[in-house]
């Protein structure tokens, strides 16, 4: 497998005003992305996502550091050849409808003719805005501009797609929509990274991810290897029961009406509780245990910081 | 052919800018000032409406270009729209080229639309055409393509406001420069005279744009200054357009 996109120790610092004073952004970010894979850039708010994928498009230069895309220099235009970008808060000329807006791009990367009609109308259905092709982008909603921003960033056909939160905006619908397409541009065989505050975006669909904390990478790997697969506790709700039978098998996290939370942390306690409820009449409503998920890794990192 | 989209969109944006028709509509008052003003003037009515006309043309074409060129980079980098261009494998001097197309065509159409009202003007009063006066405007309009360039140039690094500033300071220094020639004459040579050349030479003439005069008095043009003036203007223009894509190329957009 043939890493698509490398990061070599990238520094980035903003200057903040008139006085030289500069404020660092990025502290010396590595890794890689692999051929094929969906790769989760995560990281809350303000980490340096953005900041990162900025410098990967040119769009800033890196203070220090290398960057390739295709083992090509980024800082060369050809390395963007094969590559398609979903800025974070989409930024459209708004005079144009939908429809131009794509044969605009096309255009730009040299789509003519019939061609450009069949591929405008494809990406149109695509992501579901046939019927809004021909409204001014001034017109959109915010979700709509991220679903024709994709449109936009797929035109070309690249090998690489880089989309800074794009489920952001988007409804439950959407995102599952957003989700599907995604998953289905790995299937055509291309390379995908996409940025997320929001971990079940990235769990959901993510081959490998990157964690950035505070401009520097706190963690990177396979999602397998990330989240252990061992149980942490199973949640057990139980109705007709008083909670004070259970103290000595868990923690009683809430209790409203008759129905009491229950964490219990050891597997072999968790028949006793079946056992407990079974005899004072009472029901389970609910058993389920809970393995880690990247947000309890997320929590502790941050945390621990 | 990156190039042609970017000039063709640039374009199609600037038709849009409102700074066009608020400047025609200025123009045109103008123009029928000079009408009015030649009903009260016994003498050469002709060659005042002719100075007013050319004198409106070149100063309206002047701040279309300061303001769209200033506005127009800056709007895209403002709204952040130029993310998306240049994700696109293009170079950031096609981007510059392309806008400054675009510009130099939106001014190349207003320029004929200001002529076309002119000419039927002066039409109305002398029941001729005088074809000399489109050799004026050919050259008033090779200045505003400078304009444009110097305009493009500012805006890559400054807002509109500055940029607008710096661009109607280089076009007052332009057209005051020349006067530094003739300073040089009565200076006797030495450290001074030098500096004095070095100074004008740095400095943008734009005079050598105007043959308003040799044509309201029908006075002749010699050819060899025409050559000069054209190739002036093509050489100061690209050092222009140089010189912006330099302060463009390792500019961070954030
Ligand atoms: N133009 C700028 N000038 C100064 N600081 C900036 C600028 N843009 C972003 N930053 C700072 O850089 C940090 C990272 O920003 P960003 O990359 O946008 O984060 P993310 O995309 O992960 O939310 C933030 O702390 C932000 O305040
Ligand atoms: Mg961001």
């Amino acid at each position: 497998m043939g890493k698509v996109l490398e990061l070599e120790n990238v520094h980035k610092a903003y200057k903040l005003g008139f006085i030289l004073k500069k404020k660092p952004v990025l502290k010396g970010v590595s890794f890689h992305v692999n051929e094929g894979e969906i790769f989760g850039y995560l990281g809350p708010n303000g980490a340096g996502k953005t900041t990162t994928i900025k410098c990967i498009l040119n769009l800033i230069f890196p203070d220090s550091g290398r960057i390739t895309i295709f083992g090509e220099d980024s800082l060369r235009p050809r390395a963007r050849q094969k590559v398609g970008f979903l800025p974070e808060n989409p930024y459209f000329y708004d005079y144009l409808t939908g429809r131009e807006f794509l044969a605009f791009y096309a255009d730009l990367l040299g789509i003519h003719g019939q061609l450009r009609e069949e591929k405008i109308k494809y990406f149109l259905k695509l992501v579901g805005m046939e019927r809004a092709a021909d409204l001014q982008l001034r017109k959109y909603s915010r979700g709509m501009l991220q679903r024709i921003g994709l449109a936009q960033a797929l035109l070309n056909d690249p090998a690489l797609v880089i989309l800074d939160e794009p489920m952001g905006g988007l409804d439950p619908i959407g995102r599952k929509e957003f989700r599907d397409i995604i998953v289905n541009l790995k299937k055509e065989g291309k390379t995908v990274f996409l940025s997320s505050h929001i971990l079940q975006d990235i769990e959901m669909i993510c081959d490998r991810v990157a964690i950035i904390l505070a401009g520097e990478i706190i963690n990177q790997g396979y999602l397998g290897d990330l989240i252990s697969e061992k149980v942490l506790f199973t949640e057990v709700i139980i109705g007709g029961v008083p909670a004070a039978e259970f103290s000595h098998l868990g923690e009683s996290v809430s209790t409203s009406g008759d129905r009491v939370l229950l964490k219990v942390f050891e597997e072999e306690k968790i028949d006793r509780v079946i056992n407990l409820v079974q005899q004072n009449k009472g029901k389970i409503i609910s058993l389920l245990p809970r393995t880690e998920t990247l947000e309890d890794i997320f929590v502790n990192m941050v945390k621990n910081q | 052919m990156k190039i042609t989209t970017i000039a063709l969109n640039t374009f199609k944006e600037a038709k849009r800018d409102r700074v066009l028709y608020l400047l025609f509509f200025f123009v045109a008052v103008c123009l029928l000032f000079s009408r009015f003003l030649a009903l009260l003037t016994v003498g050469d009515r002709v060659k005042i409406i002719k100075d007013v006309g050319l004198a409106s043309i070149s100063l309206f074409g002047m701040l279309m270009a300061i303001l769209m060129g200033t506005g127009l980079v800056y709007k895209e980098i403002d709204k952040k729209t130029i993310f998306t261009l240049l994700s696109k494998p293009i170079h950031r001097a096609e981007f510059l080229l392309g806008k400054f197309l675009g510009l130099v065509l939106t001014i190349f159409i207003m320029t004929v639309l200001m002529t076309a009202v002119f000419m039927l003007i002066l039409f109305l009063h002398t029941f001729a055409v005088d074809w000399k006066i489109l050799l004026a405007i050919l050259y008033i309009f090779f200045e505003l393509c400078l304009m444009t360039a110097v305009a493009l140039l500012f805006s890559t690094f400054t807002t509109p406001i500055l940029a607008s500033l710096y661009s109607l300071a280089f076009y007052l220094i332009g057209h005051l420069s020349w006067s530094l020639e003739m300073l040089i004459k009565k200076v006797k040579s030495g450290a001074g005279r030098v500096a004095l050349r070095v100074l004008y030479t740095v400095l943008p003439d734009l005079e050598n744009f105007n043959f308003k005069t040799e044509v309201v008095h029908n006075l002749p043009i010699p050819g060899k200054l025409l050559g000069v003036s054209f190739i002036y203007g093509v050489v100061y223009t690209a050092f222009l357009l140089l010189l912006a894509m330099l302060v463009f190329r390792r500019r961070d957009f954030v």
